[in-house]
């Protein structure tokens, strides 16, 4: 059974991903081909097509806890199954992004933490950097011992590089994040 | 043929040997490949995952600078080219996209740069005809797990790459090779891509879900054409072996690295050192040595 609590607006977050997406969640069958591709959906308290219909019905901030949103694996099944051309990965990025903005999500795991480090490298050296980022990343989940019996091996074989690469155009994707950093897309 | 090449941050790291394996490949069968003077990341799941002009404008930073080369665009990474592609459907159809990335990257671009997957490059009939005549090692019927995973084949309509559910390239490769291309139900399964760090758990459970399959189908190796597949296939057997107590040993291989060991170049140049899971049943079948 699918619970939600009506907004004052009464049309909640549906908005907010249409404008993210470009997407028209009124086209939802409810045919529910995602839930059933979905490689997650096992896992999960929530699945993607309750996520549509919640949308569809006008759910505002509490589903942005729902775990599907960072458990999604960004794999696509969905968006490619969708009869009706919905991007549904698309809509679990833009519940991300909202979640986020609104600081209303209740994360499972460490996906946005991961994020954060992995683009801050890209940020700073213009390229990946494992090292900086597998550290930062560590720091933030506080589990230093995770993966660390692998390291020597990949070290090694040359899996993992001691120094970043600085050969990229850093002062381009300088430029991109400065452009893009911050941008709110909830209009609130 | 000449094309510019983008190789993609993994190329320096986890995927050197996709990378080596790609340019020895490449030149063995005269396909001269042109790296792009200061190329940069693509942002991989974590750009689209964060926000949609970010996950744009990274690609698009390097599409316009291959665009200034004149040359179309390799990529063998399935991410890279994931993410290349996306890029270029969003600049092409969306107005304002194409405004703020531009903006973005502080010079224009339209996304017309033509960006082709190494493989299909391969599949092309002069290059299919050129592997078969150049053939030193034939695989002696290696039975062979085509692994596509999500980042080659989805979005379809953004991507064009072969049939979105039932995708035959790297099948076709492996066959041209002497090997055999098993027909198996798990080819565009998720292996749970860039969440190896931050949600292992799922990670070890889909790629626990992919090797047994793989192994119910009987075969001696999957082989893979991106970065994290083969990363999370061949690193988190270990994870496997110790939480679930079971050992699949399947080597995990690029399919530049089977398509390279047939056109008789050495293992160690190929990356074959590289893995995790070591492959000696595949160069047992092609009859060298890891030291090739």
């Amino acid at each position: 059974m699918i619970t939600i609590s009506k907004t004052k607006s009464g049309r909640g977050l549906k908005d907010a991903v249409e404008k993210i997406t470009g997407a028209n969640l009124s086209m939802c069958l409810q045919c529910k081909k995602c839930s059933s591709g979905c490689a997650v959906a096992k896992l999960t308290n929530s699945r993607p097509s309750e996520i549509m219909r919640q949308l569809h019905l006008g759910a505002g901030n509490e589903l942005l806890e729902s775990d599907i949103i960072w458990t999604c694996v960004s794999c696509e099944t969905c968006s490619a199954r969708c009869p009706m051309g919905i991007d549904v990965a698309a809509v679990m990025d833009a519940l991300k992004k909202l979640a986020l903005e609104k600081g209303a999500s209740k994360q499972q795991g460490n996906v946005a933490l991961f994020n954060k480090a992995f683009l801050k490298t890209v940020e700073v050296f213009g390229r990946t950097y494992e090292m900086a980022m597998i550290a930062a990343y560590k720091l933030g989940t506080g589990k230093f011992m995770n993966d660390t019996e692998k390291f020597p091996t990949m070290l090694m074989k040359g899996k993992i590089s001691l120094f970043p690469s600085l050969r990229g155009d850093r002062k381009t994707v300088k430029r991109i994040f400065r452009k893009t950093a911050g941008r709110k897309e909830s209009g609130q | 043929m000449r094309y510019a090449y983008y190789p993609g941050c993994s190329a320096e790291s986890t995927a050197r040997d996709m990378h080596q394996s790609t340019l020895a490949v490449a030149e063995s069968l005269g396909i001269e490949l042109v790296e792009p003077k200061g190329w940069t990341c693509c942002g991989a799941t974590a750009g689209h995952q964060t926000d949609r002009l970010l996950a744009t404008s990274l690609p698009a930073a390097n599409l316009v600078k291959i665009q200034n080369l004149g040359l179309d665009c390799i990529v063998n990474c399935a991410a890279c080219y994931n993410r290349m592609k996306v890029a270029n459907y969003e600049i092409t159809n969306n107005a304002e996209i194409r405004k703020n990335v531009s903006d973005a990257i502080g010079q224009n671009y339209d996304g017309s740069v033509k960006v082709r997957h190494f493989i299909e490059v391969l599949l092309e009939e002069s290059n299919l005809n050129q592997i078969k005549k150049n053939i030193r090692r034939k695989l002696g019927g290696l039975k062979v797990a085509c692994y596509y995973g999500c980042l080659l084949v989805r979005p379809h309509e953004m991507l064009n790459f072969d049939d979105p559910e039932n995708p035959k390239s790297l099948d076709k490769i492996v066959k041209a090779i002497g090997g055999e291309a098993l027909d198996w139900p798990y080819k565009t399964e998720c292996c749970g891509g860039g969440l190896s760090l931050s949600r292992t758990d799922i990670v070890v459970k889909l790629t626990d879900s992919i090797l047994e399959m793989a192994k119910n189908s009987g075969a001696d190796c999957i082989t893979v054409s991106c970065p994290m597949c083969q990363s999370n296939l061949d690193l988190r057997q270990q994870d496997i072996k110790k939480q679930k107590s079971k050992d699949y040993k399947i080597p995990i291989v690029y399919i530049t690295q089977l398509l390279g060991l047939a056109l008789g170049i050495s293992s160690k140049k190929l990356g074959f050192d590289k893995l995790m899971v070591p492959a000696w049943n595949i160069l047992d079948k092609a009859e060298v040595s890891a030291n090739g």
